[in-house]
Formats: C-alpha cells, structure tokens, sequence
C-alpha cells in the first residue's frame, strides 16, 4: 500500500519543529508500524536526507522505549499494543498518517519524534523502591506469605513499561497512572507497606516538581496504557497519600 | 600467561565459594568511597551490580544506551528463573541444579563456577522478594513454581509471562534507591566507545552522549562490562534493536580474551518471517511446548500445497502428519532441549516440508491439547456425553487461561487465530553462551575490568537451559562481583582519583573521535542496515544451526569482503555532534562485522558438535551431536592481534572432579 | 510536609475538588426537597409552606452555619478548579496537531471548567435573583407576613410571577432548563469522580457507584429543571 505521513521534525531540543510530508510506497500489511518508519528512513537515506528520530528498542512491547502518538492517539488506534505491535493491515491504501511525539512539558522534545522521559526516572528515584540491601541475607523470600489476590494486584501494577501513553493520552498531561502503578506495587506487599507513607509523599512531590499535569479521572490514560494499568492504582495512590498526609 | 588463569579456588567444590569469600581482601567502607567503578550496561548484570556496588560505598556509573536503565533488554525475558529452592520438596538441590546446568550445556563451561551459580540462587530469589518483586504465588501466599525446559524439578519462579520484566524493575528500583542517595550517577543514553587502559589496567572509558554527540571521559578504578550478548550478529534475533557487541568488542580488541564465540542458542518456538522487511524475531514462551504438538507434513505434496495457499493444516489427517520430534525423541517428545528441537526444525524445513510462505517454518498444534483440557474440564464440571463442539470449547478456555497472552500476541503479528488453525514457529537466534573470557573472579584478561551477564563466556557452556539466564545475570551482578572486585580494588585505596588528561585518555579519545568521523565521511551509497542484512544472511546461512568446514571457509572470506566494502560504501548521514541513530548503528555494525569473523573462525575450528554448535561433519548415524570430549573439552579464548582472522586461541582446559561426563542423550 | 501536602500537592487540590463536590451534591438534595414544594397547587397554604421554609432556611442559625459551608465549597471548588485548569494547561504548552480524546474519554469528563463555569454563571444571576432579592432587595410588592407577624419578602410568589411571567417566563424556564443540563453533565462525571479523588475504588462497587452518579446526575437536575416548566405551563397563573 501507499501511505501519506505527516511527521514532526526538529532539528534539536533548541529549535523549532514542523510537520512535514511524506510519501511511502510498498508498505505490506504484515510489517509493523515501526518497520514501516524503518522503510521511510532507508528511503530517506538514499536521497541523501535526514532520516526520522524515534525511538524503539525491543519491538516487542516491553522495554517502553516507542513512543508515537499516531492519528491523535499514544501508540495509534489499537488498543492493548505499543506502537512496535501495530501492524500496517491497521490502515488503508490512501490513508495519510499524523505521526507526532509525545507531548508534555515534562517530556521535552530531544529531536524530531523522540522526547525525554527521564522525568518518569526521578519520579522512582524519589521513592519507587523498598529500602533493603542486596545482601544476600534477607531472610527466606518464603516467611513472607503474600495474599495471592494482593500478589496479582501488585503484578498488574508492576507490568508497567514506563512509555509515557498515560501522560501523551491525558488532556492534562497527568503522570498519576505511572506513579499510582509504582506506589501500588509497592503499597500492596507487605515488604512495601513498611515505608509506604513515605514512599507516596515523596513521589508526589516530585511528580508535581515534574511539571505534570493533575488528574481530572477522564480514565483516558486506562484507555491507551498498552499494559491495561487500571485506574484503580490511582485511587489506592490517592488514599495512601491522604493516610500519609494526615499522620 | 598469569592473567589466563580460572583462579578457581581449591578444595572440595561446595566449599570454594566459601572460603575464597573467606580469604578475598576486604575493602574498608572509608576507602570505598575513594574508589570509582563504571559499569556499562544496566540489565540484570549491570543493574545489581551497579545498585551492591554503590550500596557497598562505592562511587558508581552506569552507562546505558537507552533513555532509561529500565529499558534494557533483560526485560523481554518471559519464562522465568530457577534456583535451588526446592520448595516443592521434589528433589531439589543445590547440586542438582548445578548438573542439570552442566550437563545442559554440554560439558563445556566451568564446574567451579557453575556451582556457585546454583549455590546463590537461592538468595535471588530471597533477595527479589525482599525488594518487592511480585512473583506468582498460590492461595497459601507461598511462591509458586513450575517446571520448565524439560527439567525433572519444578524449580521456577516466574511472573505470569514477564518475569524478566520484574526482575529488571527490582534491580532498577535498587539502582533508583542508590541514585537517591547519590551514590549511583546514571549515563543514560550513552554509549561506550573504547575503555581506556593505564598502566596495563582498565582505568576508565570513552563514552558517546547519544544526544549531544559529545565525546565524554569517564575514569574509574574498575570497568564493569555488562553489556548483554551479541545476536544481533545475525541481524534477525530476538534481541532488542540497539543489542550490540560494541563494548566487549572494544575491550576484546584491548586485551580481553572473547571466549567461545560460536556458542549461539537459537531458540525453537519463535515466529517465523514473513518477509524482508522484518526488523526483529518475536519469542513465543518455550512454555508452549508443554502443550502444543510440533509437526509438519509428512507427504512434500502437502507441504508444497500449504505453501501455496492451496490446502489448510486442518485438513490435512493425523496419518498425513508427522510429528518429528515424538517420532525422533520418543522419552522427551516435544520438550527436548532447545538446540535440539532447532535443530530437528531445520533439518525438516531443508527437506522440503517447511509450511509458510518461505518454507521455513513448522507447525505448533494445540488442537490435541485443547481436546484433552475440554474432556478434563467436563468431567470436572460433570457434563455427560458432551459434544465434540462443548468439549472444545471447554478446552480453549483452558488454555485461554494458560497462554491467553501469547495467543494474543501471536494473532496480532501474524494475524491468525492460533485457536483454529496451528501455530507456525521457526528457531532464531536469541542467547549468547559465548562472550568475553573471565575468570572465577569475573575478571578478564584486562586487570580491573571484569564482566558479567551475558557478556561473559558464562557457565552455560555450549547451550543454556531455560531460565538460568535470569538466574546468571542476577547472580553475577548481586552476589558475586561485588565480593570479588573488593579483592582487586583492595589495592586502589591510595591510589586517589584518575585523572582523565592523560595521555592515555587523549589517544583513546583521539582514536575514537576517528572512527566515527570516518563513518560520516566514507559517504558510500549503501545504507548500515543494508550491510546489517547482508552479515545476518551469511551468519544465519552459513554459521547458524548447522555448519560445515566448507561454509564457514566461504563465510570467513565473505564477511572479510563485506566489511571491506562497509568501509568503502556506508553511506552514514547526518553529522557526530547531533544525535544520530545511524552513526550509532554503523559503529555497531562495523564491530559485528569483526566478530562475526571470529565466530566463524571458531566454529571452523571447533570440530565437534556440542550444545548449539552443531557441525554436520560431526553427528551419530541418526543425525545427533557428536561431541569430542578428548580434544575439545576446553574453553576457547582468542585473543585479538589486530585481525580476527590472526586471532591467537588459548585453551583452558575443563576439568570435571564432580561430575561423570555423559553423552547427552533426549532418545 | 504532611501538613503543606494536604494544601499544596496535586492530590490535594483533588481531594479539596472532590470533597467539596460531594458536598454540593448533598446541598443540592437539600435544595431540592425545598423547591419541590413549589410544585403544590396555588393556595395560601402552599404559599405560607414556602415562606416559611425559606424563612427557616436563610434564619435557622444550625442552617446558617450550613449555608456558609455551601458557599465556601462553592467558591472553593470553583477556584480550586480555576487553578487546576490553569495548571493542567501548563502542562501541555505545546498542543498536538491531531488529538482524538473522543476516543479515550467522555465529553463531560473532559469540560468539566466549561460546565463549571456555565454552572458559576447560573449560579451568580440565581442568586441576584431569589436569594439577594430576599435578603437585600426592598419590600416593594410582594410582601409575606410571618407567623410572629414579622413582614418579609413574599418569595413564593416572587418565584412563581418569575416563571409565569407572559414575556419571560419561558425564556426564564429554559435558560434555567440549560443550567440544570450543564450540572447534569457536570454531575455525571463529578460524582464518579469525586469518589474516585477520595481513593474510593473497588471493583465491587465500582459499578454502583457509577450507576448512582447517572441516575443522581439525570435525577435531580431533572426534578429541578421540571419546575420551572411546571409552573409556567401547568400551575394555576397568580
């Protein structure tokens, strides 16, 4: 098939960006939307142009590290998918494709379609951890028996890919689905609970610090996580951070 | 040669760990916080390492080349991790772990350090719950496991099917900790471009800020490599996009030995390509061959008329199928080894009976499981005489609740729906046993640099079994390098910072700055994933599941030609002081372009077949790997003199005290 | 920190939104039982009802103290949700060229400082209206004499002239008709919401709690908005 795209381009984090177009031909329907960005760029190459920056990684839909906001939505029109999982057959011969990064003052623009998310890294820096050594002699990890129901949760908390959607899909540019996920994680094992209150005030703050935006429960950032991270976390975030504020 | 040596305490073997702990020297905590370590790469060898290190009092740098260490490849690990837990009360034991692992891979990686590796295992496990990592658990809130690769035991622990995932997450969160308190300063989005050596020792590194383009000098009093393995040599793997050899390869060409380079896993159960413009192999959990049946057509007119779209799998009878490996391996059918089913894989595909487009591909079936889950299910749920629709349909939720995540993923990439008609799966390249050379200390032959993870030559000899990745990576960088570094770094309390400008940082720097500019300069026609493509096909035809003396001559040459033409003919874009993803994929590249010499070169001389080397010239009359303990029960670590193809081979010799070496048999 | 994380911090400015929202929302309840008094056929008893009540309600020291709460949360929510407006603007300075919230997210959910605003509107001219007109204006025509004799403003009547008036009557129906559709979308997402912010979540009872909020959202902003029309349609003319 024969696609339109209409991509950011930014020289650097100092310069100012535009959309721009391009054709593509040959696009099979079996290719990922990356693998068609990949055709793009080798086109590009050959006429002697700057290739596209974007960035992407495992392409498997773990490692977090793609990041297109594609036709007005994170990771295009699929639901449950990062954008290394969308597939071509997903459009139309004839269709034109806005691509743009992620937008949030919090994640700035580096080049073209990459953005910086190291603020999502100071947000766990700030308290997404239990404080214990690697010794090597904790004590055995089965005296510590963990509610299967309270395990699963905190698995599904923790499945978390850290690709920033919640922030791109949300009109506030909220980053409470990420730092609910890390604190529920963490809030529902028993290892964790012991600095909870702690954890959940520092987070916030530095989220805030982030220049996020708040949260106004559309439930947009559920939508398009492509993990299924459930607004739940937010609520258990709010809760833990009302306990810890009036203690 | 003194800095070629195993170290490998002596005494009996379930004591060495111990008393070498014992008598290492010990680094006072006041002196630790004079004393600078880098390490490079942030995966579950990097990130432990990285988070004791800095936890023990050291300074710490990490390096990685994605934007965050979160995002390292170590978290595409499905499965799971083993460890000597045996709380199943199945047998399981330290000792027990440490055979399956050495007889797993072939009799060809070190005793001493394999059993230490299943010694800590069991402190993996205690220390990731410690930090939060939820693994999955039973109704009594006590862990659960499961038994995985064909193992007797069930010895995994496991995360639903991220447990890579989470692991990696526990080690970032302990990194996140130690950046808290400013004892780690993570480098991300950055590159290592050559370690800098002073002395005769590694004293720091040249790295690339992948934003700026920036050239940075970073000393240290010891470099960790942990950089991950090198799949990407064959341009398909499982492996992640930016995977690369780069900085063991620098350190190789610096004075470490690369150890085993022809020791490559392929994994059975991966989608097959679809076509040239495939970028990536995708994993399918090797958990799927508990349940699905693997086959091809047994007639090639079947075969042939699949490819062409003509007749569906469905169609065809039970009698027209041939399910090869429970024809080739009667005790363990569909669960043998990884290397062997490949193996069996290939063989079938190269005589005709391949199933997609390509013909490179074999069916997976869960028709026959899904038919004995749904009888299951109605007897449990007390339906009589159900019908043949009910039963199935019990049975795809069955297994819906089993593999409901990698059906899902399979029908979004392939776009069919696994439930109906069969899988269809090929092996491709996904683990490196091979790897840069240490020693029981996890040194390389470069004093003060060592590594770990994958990027060592490993203790999973020549095939690695089913979660012992996770368990390695984890057990290197949390409970061994810690320990052992303090016995090198013991001699550094007085030596004061390094400085970075000397003589030796500037020629190191120098040498880079060149190299790269020569890339942007070279301004041929040919694009770096052009040359890429071009490696993979001749690695993947000529060094992949089987090689012969006469393929792997061709290869040498014809991987020596392209590397001459890469030289000539990249075409790179763009500039060095802007971030630029084609100059980091042409430095990559022209390193596997080195390696990939040397792998060949190995493989040729390796004549034997064991693990995932397999030689044609070298098998028992029905087709199996036919090892030669007598001449090659060694480790081969070349040493680079400033070609692979003049590589000079140094042997270390494998001695089993504790074990009866066998002919590994699946019959 | 505790103690500034419950004034400053992002989940403060929700809980201090959501607090005061659920508190409106019991206000209006209270409103409406008044008000549906309105609905009784025109007599001197209904309208002494009335009179009495809005006597009771604006002089009642217990109520008083109500009374002021409501306005607090009002003011404060509206500020409250002024500030988050303008943070949440912020943290977007540059917008996309495509965005397709409809996708991801209800209409309601995503204008709730729209809604809000048209709310704060009605609510300023309603009060210009019934309750400045009681407190402060005149006694000019519509004068109610209170059980103890007292004479004060005739609201009753004043309401029900309003509605049934030839020229505006209607126009004043509908405009009040509109408010009442702003807070019912308003309210579908606020209720939800607001025990949402409280980190009120359960799957169990998530369900209920949705289904409530609609049927409060579409309920009692309905029985407000039938009023008007009410009066000016089916209630006998004074």
């Amino acid at each position: 098939m024969n696609l339109t795209l209409k991509i950011w381009r930014q020289k650097n984090a100092d310069t100012k960006g535009k959309m721009q177009t391009y054709e593509v031909s040959d696009i099979s329907a079996d290719m990922s939307f990356l693998e068609m960005m990949d055709v793009l760029n080798e086109q590009l190459i050959e006429k002697g142009d700057e290739p596209v920056a974007f960035d992407h990684d495992c392409r498997e839909g773990i490692c977090g590290s793609c990041n297109l906001q594609i036709n007005g939505e994170p990771h295009g029109p699929d639901r449950g998918v990062t954008t290394c999982q969308l597939h071509m057959r997903r459009f139309k011969d004839g269709d034109t494709i806005v691509i743009e990064p992620f937008r949030a003052k919090a994640f700035p623009v580096i080049k073209d379609l990459v953005v910086d998310r190291s603020s999502f890294d100071r947000i766990q820096q700030a308290g997404g951890y239990i404080s214990v050594n690697t010794s090597g002699n904790t004590q055995d990890a089965n005296s510590i028996p963990v509610e299967k129901e309270n395990a699963d949760m905190s698995f599904y908390a923790a499945t978390c890919i850290g690709c920033g959607a919640c922030v791109a899909a949300c009109k506030n540019a909220s980053a409470m689905l990420f730092t609910s996920a890390k604190v529920s994680q963490f809030a529902l094992l028993p290892q964790g609970e012991v600095e909870a209150d702690r954890r959940v005030l520092q987070m916030v703050e530095q989220m805030d610090k982030e220049g996020f935006g708040n949260c106004t429960n559309t439930g947009a950032c559920e939508i398009e996580c492509p993990k299924g991270i459930s607004l739940e976390n937010i609520a258990r975030m709010n809760r833990e951070y009302l306990k810890a504020s009036v203690k | 040669m003194g800095i070629f040596e195993s170290n490998a305490p002596k005494g009996p073997l379930a004591e060495k760990w111990t008393s070498h702990k014992n008598s290492i020297d010990l680094v006072n905590p006041a002196n630790k916080r004079n004393i600078d370590v880098i390490v490079v790469g942030t995966g579950l060898a990097g990130g432990s390492a990285a988070a004791t290190l800095a936890e023990l009092g050291y300074n710490v740098k990490t390096f990685c080349y994605q934007d965050s260490p979160r995002r390292a490849h170590s978290i595409a690990a499905q499965g799971g991790i083993n460890a000597a837990k045996n709380y199943q009360g199945d047998g399981d034991s330290v000792y027990r772990l440490f055979y399956d692992t050495v007889k797993g891979g072939d009799y060809r990686s070190r005793e001493s350090n394999v059993y230490r590796l299943a010694q800590v295992s069991g402190n993996i496990i205690d220390q990731c719950v410690a930090q939060g990592v939820p693994f999955a658990r039973e109704y009594g809130g006590l862990l659960d496991n499961r038994s995985f690769g064909g193992v007797l035991v069930s010895r995994t622990f496991y995360a639903k099917g991220q447990t890579g995932q989470q692991l990696l997450l526990g080690a970032y969160s302990a990194m996140n900790r130690q950046i808290n308190r400013g004892k780690i300063q993570a480098f991300n989005r950055h590159e290592m471009l050559d370690v800098v050596k002073v002395d005769g020792k590694a004293r720091g590194i040249i790295a690339r800020n992948l934003v700026t383009g920036e050239l940075e000098r970073h000393s240290a009093h010891a470099v960790v490599i942990a950089s991950g393995g090198y799949g990407n040599v064959f341009f398909l793997s499982t492996n992640a996009m930016g995977s690369n050899v780069t900085a063991s390869w620098k350190i190789h060409k610096k004075g470490a030995y690369f150890a085993n380079p022809c020791f490559t896993q392929i994994h059975p159960t991966c989608i097959p390509v679809s076509g040239d413009h495939q970028s990536k192999l995708t994993l399918m959990s090797e958990s799927l061959r508990n349940d699905g049946r693997i086959w091809v057509p047994k007639k090639k007119e079947d075969a042939e008329a699949i490819r062409a779209g003509k007749k569906k799998p469905t169609e065809l009878s039970e009698e027209e199928r041939d399910y090869y490996l429970e024809r080739r391996y009667p005790a363990f059918g569909n669960l043998v080894p990884r290397d062997v089913a490949s193996r069996a894989a290939k063989e079938r595909c190269d005589a005709g009976f391949g199933v997609n487009k390509t013909g490179e591909a074999v069916y997976l079936d869960f028709s026959a499981a899904i038919m004995r889950y749904g009888k299951e299910a109605a007897t449990t749920q007390k339906i009589s005489n159900p019908t043949d629709a009910k039963i199935q349909e019990l049975g795809k939720e069955v297994v819906e609740a089993k593999y409901g995540n990698l059906f899902q993923m399979y029908e979004k990439i392939v776009d069919q729906n696994p439930y109906e008609t069969p899988m269809m799966i090929y092996p491709a390249v996904h683990y490196t046993m091979g790897g840069v050379w240490v020693d029981y200390n996890l040194q390389t032959t470069i004093p003060g640099c060592y590594a770990i993870g994958e990027a060592n030559f490993s203790d999973h000899g020549a095939n690695r079994l089913g979660a012992s990745a996770l368990m390695q990576g984890l057990a290197d960088g949390y409970f061994v390098l810690p320990y052992t570094i303090g016995n090198y770094l013991s001699n550094d309390i007085r030596t004061g910072k390094i400085p970075t400008d000397s003589a030796e940082f500037d020629a190191a720097e120098t040498e880079v700055r060149e190299r790269l500019e020569k890339l942007i300069n070279t301004k041929g026609t040919k694009s770096v994933d052009h040359f890429h493509k071009i490696l993979g096909k001749i690695m993947w035809n000529k060094v992949g599941m089987a090689r012969n003396a006469e393929g792997l001559t061709e290869a040498i040459k014809e991987i020596q030609e392209l590397r001459e033409e890469f030289w000539k003919d990249v075409r790179v874009p763009g500039n060095t002081m802007e971030m630029n993803a084609e100059l980091e994929k042409a430095g990559r590249v022209a390193d596997f372009l080195e390696l990939g010499e040397l792998f060949a070169k190995d493989a040729l001389h390796r004549k034997e077949s064991c693990g995932g080397h397999f030689r044609e010239e070298y098998q028992t009359e029905e087709g199996e790997a036919l090892r030669d303990d007598e001449n090659f029960m060694y480790v081969a670590a070349w040493e680079y003199t400033g070609n692979p193809a003049d590589a000079i081979l140094h042997k270390e010799d494998l001695d089993y005290e504790n074990i009866q070496v066998k002919t590994r048999s699946y019959k | 920190m505790a103690k500034s994380a419950l004034l400053k911090s992002s989940l403060a400015k929700k809980y201090w939104m959501a607090f005061t929202g659920l508190f409106l929302c019991l206000f209006l309840v209270g409103h409406l039982l008044g008000n549906l008094q309105l609905l009784l056929p025109v007599s001197e008893t209904a309208k002494d009802q009335f009179n009495e009540y809005a006597l009771f309600m604006t002089t009642n020291p217990a109520v008083k103290v109500l009374s002021y709460l409501t306005y607090i949360s009002i003011i404060f929510h509206a500020i409250d949700g002024l500030m988050l407006t303008i943070h949440n603007r912020k943290a977007r300075p540059q917008g996309y060229v495509s965005f397709k919230p409809s996708t991801n997210s209800m209409w309601s959910s995503r204008n709730m400082g729209i809604l809000g605003s048209i709310i704060l509107a009605f609510i300023i001219i309603h009060m210009s209206m019934f309750w400045a007109e009681m407190k402060f204006g005149g006694l000019d025509d519509t004068i109610y004499t209170t059980a103890n004799g007292e004479e004060v403003k005739d609201l009753y009547t004043l309401t029900i002239k309003t509605f049934q008036d030839a020229q505006y009557g209607l126009i004043w129906a509908i405009a009040y008709g509109f408010a009442m559709l702003a807070i019912a979308f308003h309210l579908s997402h606020g209720f939800a919401s607001g025990f949402q912010s409280l980190g009120v979540n359960h799957p169990k009872y998530n369900g209920f709690i949705r289904k409530l909020g609609y049927a409060f959202s579409v309920l009692v902003p309905l029985a407000f908005a039938v009023i008007p029309f009410y009066i000016y349609f089916v209630l006998e003319k004074i």
